[in-house]
């Protein structure tokens, strides 16, 4: 089938998703449990990773600019920028479309190949709007915490392993992190963390809801699902920074 | 009441329903039988408005559901009540909670009053002390019997049940038969039930409708399908030992 045709359906599901909820007390229940599920319970996997990212660019940067004429704190500097500006709201982000991505589009195609969300049509529910919004709004509202989180880790690791190591000075690390912070980068940041999260949300449950046949196609939207997401999030990401940086 | 008008559906270039017209009774159970594969759940997911029929009309005591808007719709579909063949209950919701579930969205009574309702269904469908367990935790009988008090909790004008008795034994086919028939008669609903379990039809249909070659080839009652001389729907009533049996003893008297 065409692209055009998934482009034109994907906004028809969203219009749906969007549509006037039946009892807006149900949909917040719904999302804090989707903010605790999709959120929260990432969360180790985001600090992991982040950790371990800070410290392989410190490592990485010290050895690569090993030069009298670089100042020291510019490892500090370099974590700071690389981390806030692209490996924390990207790379996770990219994360987080295979955790949280397989998880909706799962779900969901399960539900679908299960009949669960024919039951929620037949009873009058906006089925659209009861599974996927409450994962919507929840990955927007959680996903920025879980960068914010890993921008922290990412500089602590970073700081930790340099320090640990001696590859770096505590105050020259500390002094790079803090030199000429210019706080628009960390809303640009956030900024794309949203739009990404919506981009994994949307994404992942459209391959999820129109899922036809068994466990295996099941298998298979969770796949394109995570794919595709992917897929948008770096063409997103070439977008905004085209956008907001320039 | 419902009624179908001229109801045609096709996917792609496969033609699955042709003009199909039928009249299903308040109060009854009528039942739609047909071969595998025949279109007889196209036709209830047709009635439902599950899939869009690409010609004809279906009535609701007279109204045309293709004619409603968005909100009519939503308000019709909490008079139906629908029983799916995998019982489509909530795996994250408990037996309870699943029961509860279409009064929560909709019903504008108290908690308390609700859980009273859902355990009031419960007890009506003979399930007790399950209330905790979750779907995965009970067997497919018990699924089904959950299945129906979900559908009937917000007491439906309509029920359709699509294959009650696929994966149960004799015993439990029965009880639920039994159980739907019970439902259609306390609730006056307009039941429409999908099978082709001929032990179901023979047991408590009012009305019968043969799906054959994309039409609605046949209708009647039970006695009428023992005595049709219709090649296509005697092949099919036949085809089973038990009902073989049946006629045998009829020559015989």
């Amino acid at each position: 089938m065409s692209i055009l045709y998934h482009i034109g359906r994907y906004f028809m599901l969203m219009a749906e998703t969007f549509s006037k909820p039946e009892r807006l007390s149900i949909y917040w229940r719904r999302t804090v449990e989707e903010m605790d599920l999709l959120g929260v319970k990432s969360l180790g996997i985001v600090a992991l990773l982040s950790f371990f990212m800070g410290a392989v660019i410190t490592i990485q940067t010290k050895t690569n600019i090993d030069s009298p004429l670089i100042p020291q704190y510019v490892v500090g500097f370099t974590v700071r920028q690389s981390t806030i500006l692209e490996f924390s709201p990207t790379i996770i982000s990219l994360i987080l479309a295979g955790k949280v991505g397989s998880t909706i589009a799962a779900e969901i195609g399960s539900m679908r190949v299960r009949e669960q969300i024919d039951a929620l049509d037949i009873m009058g529910i906006n089925s659209a709007g009861y599974l996927i919004l409450p994962k919507i709004i929840a990955t927007a509202l959680i996903n920025p915490f879980l960068i914010i989180i890993s921008m922290f880790l990412s500089i602590f690791g970073g700081w930790l392993v340099g320090t640990l190591s001696g590859i770096i000075s505590s105050a020259n690390y500390l002094q790079g992190v803090q030199y000429d912070f210019n706080s628009y980068i960390v809303t640009y940041a956030l900024i794309k963390t949203v739009v990404f999260a919506v981009v994994i949300a949307t994404i992942s449950a459209y391959q999820g809801y129109y899922t036809t046949g068994g466990t295996r196609e099941v298998g298979i939207s969770s796949t394109k699902a995570v794919v595709y997401s992917d897929v948008v999030i770096l063409i997103m990401n070439y977008l905004l920074t085209q956008l907001l940086l320039l | 009441m419902i009624e179908v008008r001229h109801l045609s559906k096709r996917f792609g270039n496969v033609q699955v329903l042709e003009d199909i017209n039928a009249v299903f009774q308040k109060g009854k159970v009528n039942q739609i039988i047909g071969k595998s594969g025949s279109g007889k759940s196209v036709l209830a997911k047709c009635i439902v408005g599950l899939y869009v029929p690409d010609e004809g009309e279906v009535l609701y005591d007279g109204k045309s559901f293709q004619a409603m808007d968005k909100a009519q719709k939503s308000e019709l579909r909490q008079e139906i009540g629908m029983l799916f063949q995998s019982s489509a209950l909530f795996d994250s919701l408990t037996v309870l909670e699943n029961v509860l579930f279409p009064l929560r969205m909709f019903a504008t009574m108290s908690e308390l009053e609700m859980r009273e309702r859902a355990h009031f269904c419960l007890k009506r469908v003979k399930i007790e002390g399950q209330d905790k367990k979750f779907p995965a935790q009970i067997s497919g009988g018990m699924q089904k019997r959950v299945g129906i008090a979900r559908a009937i909790a917000m007491n439906p004008k309509y029920l359709f049940v699509d294959e009650p008795n696929s994966g149960l034994d004799p015993q439990t086919s029965i009880v639920i038969d039994e159980l739907i028939k019970e439902i259609t008669e306390e609730y006056d609903t307009t039941t429409v039930i999908i099978t082709h379990d001929m032990n179901s039809v023979m047991g408590i249909a009012d009305k019968i409708f043969f799906i054959h070659d994309k039409r609605l080839w046949w209708k009647g009652t039970r006695d009428e399908l023992l005595e049709s001389d219709n090649k296509e729907l005697r092949e099919f009533i036949f085809a089973g030992s038990l009902m073989r049996e049946v006629r045998k003893a009829m020559k015989g008297i």
